[in-house]
């Protein structure tokens, strides 16, 4: 339940403070997202930058990218996934614990970019794992990146705590484990997960 | 640096039957090669390694090339025997027959094969870079080639390279794995036959290549699912 914004300014004017727990949730959640800590290719060079003084990540709550699937928020798929990688980076977001996010950074991480038709990238990381915010650029400048994370932040603001919509860890029903792809004799298998990501029909 | 022919002069002379053959390259750059016999490879190899003059101690890249099967249609000139009506000595019609010579198309099929590029250089000596190139019977069965890792160990990588993307088996190679595909990957996607898996969705406006390989996606998709609503994802 909202408080009404008007009366919310004219109590903050009177020295009360008045906010929903959702809000305060939802503040705190947004506030700390922890990336994780991985890069896999010239997009992560990217990343890396982001974090730096110039743009500084730090602003947003990122400061600490996390080595460990366990104490991280935020899968930033920074670069091209080849299908070697892919199951790794599949069981990585398994490993991590929710309430969990993902940014596909750069075109090669949404699409497989210049190598989509090849025969060892893979086409794109969101058929195996729910993206929440793509980036297109090649790679991305720092600031898409920002872009990037504040609008994971608006995503994360406007989530309910409970009814539809709410964050995956307050849904019991929701789907915990996607399953990791097998690397078969010829390509991946499945070739994508079907409940992630409905293979396009092309209209002509 | 000695020229190509010179080089393959001093490999004969030091390696007996090494079995190397020049290949002209008539483009500007003429950058000649010798083309090795696999079984003196590594013989020939450690001699441009450890000659005085030739020093070759910089294996620079290794390569493959797939040559894949050829039909070769080629027209022969064939003698036979017609039989033809010509005029007889007496005035009548008499069947003789006649050698005549007729054109034939014959078709054959020359087997392809799977050939490895050595680039190597003289670092000491300041001189390179003379390609080697080596070739295997066939593309199918026997795809065994030499290793020159024992002689250049920055051959190791590149050869797991060549295993990997052609298909060809180095024998005396220490650590033969694939390097980029999988363990359990079967193909060898540089050959030119290799079919790629049909795992991206076609572009929206298609054509040409792309708007074949479209069409039979879709019409292998009807056939096993039947037709589905357009302009809505498939669940």
């Amino acid at each position: 339940m909202a408080v009404d914004q008007n009366l919310k300014i004219e109590l903050g004017k009177q020295g009360i403070f008045v906010t929903t727990i959702e809000e305060l949730y939802n503040w705190g959640r947004r506030s700390s997202v922890w990336p994780m800590q991985f890069g896999l290719a010239c997009c992560a060079i990217e990343m890396i930058a982001t974090t730096m003084a110039r743009y500084d990540l730090a602003r947003f709550g990122a400061e600490v990218f996390r080595p460990s699937p366990r104490q991280a928020d935020l899968m930033i798929v920074s670069g091209t996934v080849t299908k070697k990688m892919a199951p790794q980076v599949v069981r990585l977001y398994n490993q991590m614990a929710e309430p969990r996010y993902v940014i596909a950074m750069g075109a090669c991480a949404i699409s497989g970019g210049p190598f989509k038709q090849g025969y060892n990238v893979l086409k794109g990381i969101d058929r195996y794992i729910p993206v929440d915010v793509h980036i297109p650029g090649c790679p991305p400048r720092p600031e898409a990146l920002i872009q990037a994370f504040m609008t994971l932040q608006k995503k994360i603001d406007g989530q309910p705590l409970t009814g539809e919509g709410r964050p995956r860890h307050l849904d019991a029903e929701a789907q915990g484990e996607f399953p990791v792809p097998e690397q078969g004799e010829h390509d991946l298998e499945p070739t994508s997960n079907k409940g992630v990501w409905p293979v396009p029909i092309t209209i002509r | 640096m000695k020229t190509v022919e010179e080089i393959k002069a001093a490999i004969e002379a030091a390696v007996p039957g090494a079995g190397v053959e020049f290949v002209s390259n008539p483009s500007a750059s003429a950058q000649h090669s010798l083309r090795i016999a696999p079984q003196s490879a590594v013989a020939v190899a450690k001699f441009l390694r450890d000659d005085a003059d030739l020093a070759f101690d910089f294996l620079s890249n290794v390569t493959g090339v797939d040559w894949p099967d050829k039909e070769i249609a080629e027209k022969v000139k064939v003698m036979r025997w017609v039989t033809k009506t010509v005029d007889g000595p007496d005035g009548q019609k008499v069947d003789q027959p006649v050698e005549e010579t007729v054109e034939e198309t014959r078709k054959r099929i020359e087997s392809g094969c799977l050939e490895v590029v050595y680039h190597l250089y003289s670092v000491g000596k300041k001189h390179g870079p003379l390609v080697l190139r080596m070739r295997t019977v066939n593309r199918t069965d026997q795809v065994d080639l030499p290793s020159l890792t024992p002689v250049w160990r920055s051959a190791e990588l590149q050869e797991r390279e060549v295993f990997d993307l052609y298909g060809v088996v180095f024998g005396g190679h220490p650590d033969l794995r694939r390097l980029l595909m999988w363990d359990g990957f079967k193909d060898h996607p540089m050959r030119r036959d290799y079919v790629e898996p049909d795992d991206f969705e076609y572009e929206p406006t298609p054509h040409d290549e792309v708007l074949k390989r479209a069409q039979e996606r879709e019409n292998r998709e009807q056939r096993t699912e039947g037709p589905r609503d357009r302009g809505l994802a498939a669940g």
